[in-house]
């Protein structure tokens, strides 16, 4: 149960990361390496804000230094004509020097400080907190959900989608593709950076090296909850993502819990959760090919 | 309406594959003009339609776009007045976007705040009227994804599509050449329809003599980046495909090399 609760707090946190990666890796059609930088520069920026006396002014910040990290990837793979994956490579690696230069430090220690749900606590103080800890995080990440499907109804969130599905078409059509696509980076990695910055206030510290391989926690997250709730609408899919990061969350504890893995093998498992499913259509097509072989020599 | 002068595109200039695609080219069109456009591969069609989509800038020339000057205008600004369709169905729609979210993305051309709901109900009810237009029963399938219709589906769609919001100028690139003939057929019925009942300055490139010469109103024959022949009136009505080819072995000094050219004469 305890396990069951934790998973739940992270997996919502870690909710709004795996959001912006299935902006990008999905409706984007665009692997965006930038998430490893932008999650540190939200929580870089949050724990700074927070260490100051200001929790809510530190996840507002992380939000917008999140959607500006995003637009600096955007800018180089439309205007300056570099390679998508590239360009997130450059950001992220850029963003290590602002990262550590922000903290003044290798990592931020929030003992003692204000942290954003702390306010709740004083509206209800009779209240479990680590409940209340939970709810105030699932309020976020579902207005913020809901905010991401609402968006992507309106004109221009169809723009966007339309933009990652068939570029030649878009262009024809009279829409700026350069804008939706720094407009959707910079959405996704506001949500990465927000998601960083709600892990740092909740964990209580920032780390210089925490967002290193988050990338492929997002796409963990994304690609498990497909699996589960198949990959039908973008609403389905926004959902799916949120469900898939909160079970992600519950496998690795489930995993750690059983000592077969220590701690340190969680990116490898990562890692190897990710590779195998990507891997499943290919597995598919093998095996369906060597069935019509077998059906084909049988009939011979 | 439509008013290209001197137009020239070098491609590969300075390298041993430097290839002039448009010579010092110059077109007028009138309002509701219907202009074919025929000629052998390589002759400068496509190039002379994405000049004039800014797909790329000319070295020299000017556009004209009924009186403003779209000659250094962005892609996606001149799509605004220009209606443009390919030869490849996957090109013009978005496979995974339901055919409601397609018409609502080239109707958008017409919408001035990004954030209003895609999905209006009047909106709907319009596309619904628009798709039965087409009699494919596309009307009843609005939900479904693009990439489940048919390639004739889904040329008839982007055709409502370039059309949704009535272009300054249409221009299709042999839109139905990857059809079967029954489906091309009734694609260009829809066409003709669409274009006569708006009014629609249109230019269509065919690599069929008979569908160049009986549909629109004049049809220029291009060759090495030039217009070697134009067409309109009295004499195209009484042309015939002989002398026609006859008369671009004249102009363009060679023999027309294209084997759906000749072959394509039954019509």
């Amino acid at each position: 149960m305890e396990i069951a609760a934790s998973a739940l707090l992270l997996g919502l946190q870690y909710a709004l990361l795996a959001l912006g990666v299935y902006i990008t890796f999905r409706v984007l059609n665009i692997p965006d390496l930038t998430v490893d930088g932008s999650f540190t520069l939200g929580a870089a920026v949050s724990a700074v804000l927070s260490v100051a006396g200001h929790p809510f002014l530190g996840l507002l910040a992380a939000i917008l230094c999140g959607a500006a990290a995003g637009s600096v990837t955007g800018f180089l793979q439309t205007k300056a004509g570099i390679h998508p994956i590239l360009a997130g490579i450059l950001t992220m690696s850029g963003l290590y020097t602002v990262n550590i230069t922000i903290m003044d430090a290798p990592n931020v220690s929030l003992i003692g400080k204000p942290r954003f749900y702390e306010a709740v606590y004083a509206l209800l103080p009779n209240a479990d907190k680590d409940v209340l800890k939970t709810v105030c995080v699932a309020v976020i990440c579902a207005g913020i959900t809901a905010a991401l499907i609402l968006f992507f109804k309106t004109v221009f969130g169809l723009c966007i989608r339309a933009t990652g599905n068939n570029e030649d078409m878009v262009r024809a059509s009279s829409i700026n593709t350069n804008a939706a696509k720094i407009t959707a980076l910079s959405i996704a990695n506001a949500l990465v950076a927000l998601s960083g910055g709600l892990i740092a206030q909740t964990g209580g510290f920032a780390d210089v090296n925490a967002g290193s391989g988050m990338i492929v926690v997002g796409l963990a997250s994304v690609i498990i909850g497909e699996v589960i709730f198949g990959r039908r609408s973008l609403t389905l899919g926004l959902l799916s993502a949120v469900v898939g990061s909160v079970l992600y969350r519950l496998i690795i504890a489930l995993a750690l819990e059983t000592n077969i893995f220590s701690a340190n093998a969680l990116k490898l498992l990562s890692a190897v959760i990710v590779g195998i499913t990507l891997c499943v259509p290919a597995v598919r097509k093998a095996i369906a090919e060597q069935k019509i072989r077998k059906g084909a020599r049988k009939n011979a | 309406m439509l008013n290209v002068k001197n137009l020239s595109k070098t491609f590969l200039k300075g390298t041993p594959n430097e290839h002039t695609a448009l010579q010092n080219l110059s077109l007028h069109l009138e309002k509701g003009d219907f202009v074919t456009v025929i000629g052998s591969n390589g002759a400068g069609k496509s190039t002379l339609f994405n000049a004039i989509a800014g797909s790329f800038l000319c070295e020299a020339g000017s556009i004209v776009l009924d009186g403003a000057d779209i000659t250094y205008k962005k892609e996606h600004q001149r799509a605004k007045q220009i209606g443009r369709i390919f030869q490849d169905p996957m090109k013009g729609t978005a496979p995974d976007l339901t055919v409601e979210e397609n018409l609502a993305l080239a109707y958008a051309k017409s919408m001035r705040n990004p954030f209003t709901s895609a999905r209006r109900r009047k909106d709907v009810d319009f596309y619904r009227a628009q798709l039965a237009r087409l009699d494919m029963g596309l009307e009843e399938r609005m939900r479904t994804k693009m990439g489940q219709l048919s390639g004739g589906q889904r040329q008839a769609v982007t055709l409502l599509m370039s059309t949704i919001v009535t272009p300054k100028l249409l221009l299709l690139d042999e839109h139905t050449a990857a059809l079967d003939p029954v489906t091309a057929q009734k694609v260009l019925e829809i066409t003709k329809d669409i274009v006569s009942e708006n009014q629609i300055t249109t230019m269509m490139i065919t690599h069929n003599i008979g569908q160049a010469l009986h549909t629109g109103n004049r049809t220029i024959m291009l060759a090495n980046g030039r217009i070697v022949l134009d067409l309109q009136g009295t004499e195209r009505e009484n042309i015939t495909l002989p002398e026609l080819l006859e008369m671009y072995k004249e102009k363009a000094g060679k023999v027309l090399d294209n084997d759906r050219m000749l072959l394509s004469d039954a019509e």
